[in-house]
């Protein structure tokens, strides 16, 4: 009961780039336990090694985890199994295109096809003639791609 | 867990000389805020920088744990003097132009590939976690700077001088990659570690194939340098450090 409370405390915590999606629709975050004694450990996965959000989701999942009700929290970061795209949730892949973000087109697998190429749909007006423009883009999850249809650049959540 | 013989020195030094590795790349990467060719690039080259930084923060925080010293990463990142890094002499080269950038990115990117994919597979599990992570982003990093190797090799005459240029500047710094000695050779017999000389074949491979798609030809092997991992370094380290470093050293302590 306890558990199922601050599972949904620490679910209500955004990525703060994409504030559309939750830690939970993301996949970052993997555990919540609660001990007899009301201490609540909360375990997250990076999605990147890099990603600088970590520490604000970090921070916000201490906050909300007190908004209800546990004061004594921890936050666990583990890297295995490490996280891939696969882990974002169908509803954050909606979220994703509707924010204006491509979602990752396919299943991730460990590829080794160097010059694979990624056939993104445009999330603004739907066309598949699109373009990388860069593989890097506003953030480290993102890339940049550009519609030929429409125009329109947009980002492209990367396929890990 | 690891073997009960292990010395923790010995594991300690070895997740140091590939914590190093990547922040002193990272650092590298870093130095193209504000400079790089395009802004797509700028991008581009900060985002990598990021990834190789995240993975020398789990690598420091790991070898801090197995010092039992309580030194953290920020400590073994900003506190050490320049003979106690052990990274490869590859990784401290000057970032010279895009090519240079681009050439020292494959030669490191196409060693890490393989060598993340055989530690997944490493006895120690803080390890094989952190390589099972790191794979997953050098071979987006090896896909980006093997697009632009080769977009630069056949490129104009200008691009593929200077890509040349960069290969035979570089190409005596590839061969310390695959060295063992004495500690990475303890590290292979108690499971822990890559045998990195096996490697060989597989970087062979991948370059060559780059450089085939690229019009580029493959430098000779002549000299060769090493000793970054016993901490003789180039001349460019220091510099590195000193900007690096140069917070924690004025204000010791400091925190944000």
């Amino acid at each position: 009961m306890k558990t199922a409370k601050a599972w949904e405390a620490a679910a209500t915590v955004c990525d703060p780039e994409i504030p559309v999606l939750t830690i939970e629709d993301l996949g970052v975050l993997r555990d919540v336990q609660v001990a007899e004694s009301g201490a609540a450990v909360v375990t997250i996965t990076p999605t990147y090694s890099g990603c600088p959000a970590m520490l604000v989701m970090e921070t916000e999942i201490l906050g909300a985890m007190r908004s209800a009700g546990f004061d004594d929290v921890r936050v666990e970061t583990v890297l295995s199994p490490a996280w891939t795209t696969d882990w974002l949730s169908d509803a954050g892949r909606e979220k994703l295109r509707a924010y204006g973000i491509a979602p990752p087109v396919r299943a991730s697998s460990s590829r080794q096809a160097l010059f694979g190429k990624d056939s993104v749909d445009c999330p603004q007006c739907g066309s598949c003639n699109t373009e990388r423009v860069s593989e890097f883009g506003s953030t480290a999850c993102k890339a940049l791609y550009r519609c030929k249809a429409c125009a329109e650049p947009f980002d492209y959540f990367k396929c890990l | 867990m690891p073997d009960a013989d292990l010395k923790p020195e010995t594991l300690f030094k070895y997740v140091l000389r590939l914590a190093d590795d990547q922040l002193i790349l990272g650092q590298r990467l870093g130095e193209w805020c504000g400079h790089a060719p395009t802004l797509e690039e700028e991008l581009a080259l900060a985002n990598i920088g990021l990834d190789l930084l995240g993975q020398a923060r789990s690598l420091y925080s790991y070898a801090g744990e197995i010092e039992g010293k309580g030194q953290g990463e920020d400590d073994l990142a900003f506190l050490r003097p320049e003979r106690e890094y052990l990274n490869a002499l590859l990784v401290e080269q000057p970032n010279g132009d895009f090519a240079v950038t681009i050439v020292r990115q494959v030669f490191h990117a196409a060693f890490m590939v393989p060598f993340w994919r055989t530690m997944t597979a490493s006895s120690d599990e803080t390890l094989a976690a952190i390589a099972a992570k790191s794979l997953k982003e050098v071979e987006y990093h090896l896909r980006h700077s093997s697009e632009w190797l080769i977009r630069l090799g056949d490129g104009t005459e200008e691009s593929h001088r200077r890509s040349q240029d960069a290969l035979e500047e570089l190409w005596g710094y590839a061969s310390e990659l695959f060295e063992m000695d004495a500690l990475a050779d303890e590290m292979l017999d108690c499971g822990i570690a890559v045998d990195a000389a096996a490697l060989k074949a597989e970087w062979d491979a991948t370059v060559n194939a780059v450089l085939e798609r690229a019009s580029l030809t493959r430098p000779m092997d002549s000299w060769s340098q090493s000793g970054g991992r016993s901490g003789r370094h180039s001349e460019h380290l220091g510099h590195i450090l000193s900007e690096l470093q140069y917070m924690q050293r004025t204000y010791p302590g400091l925190s944000w």
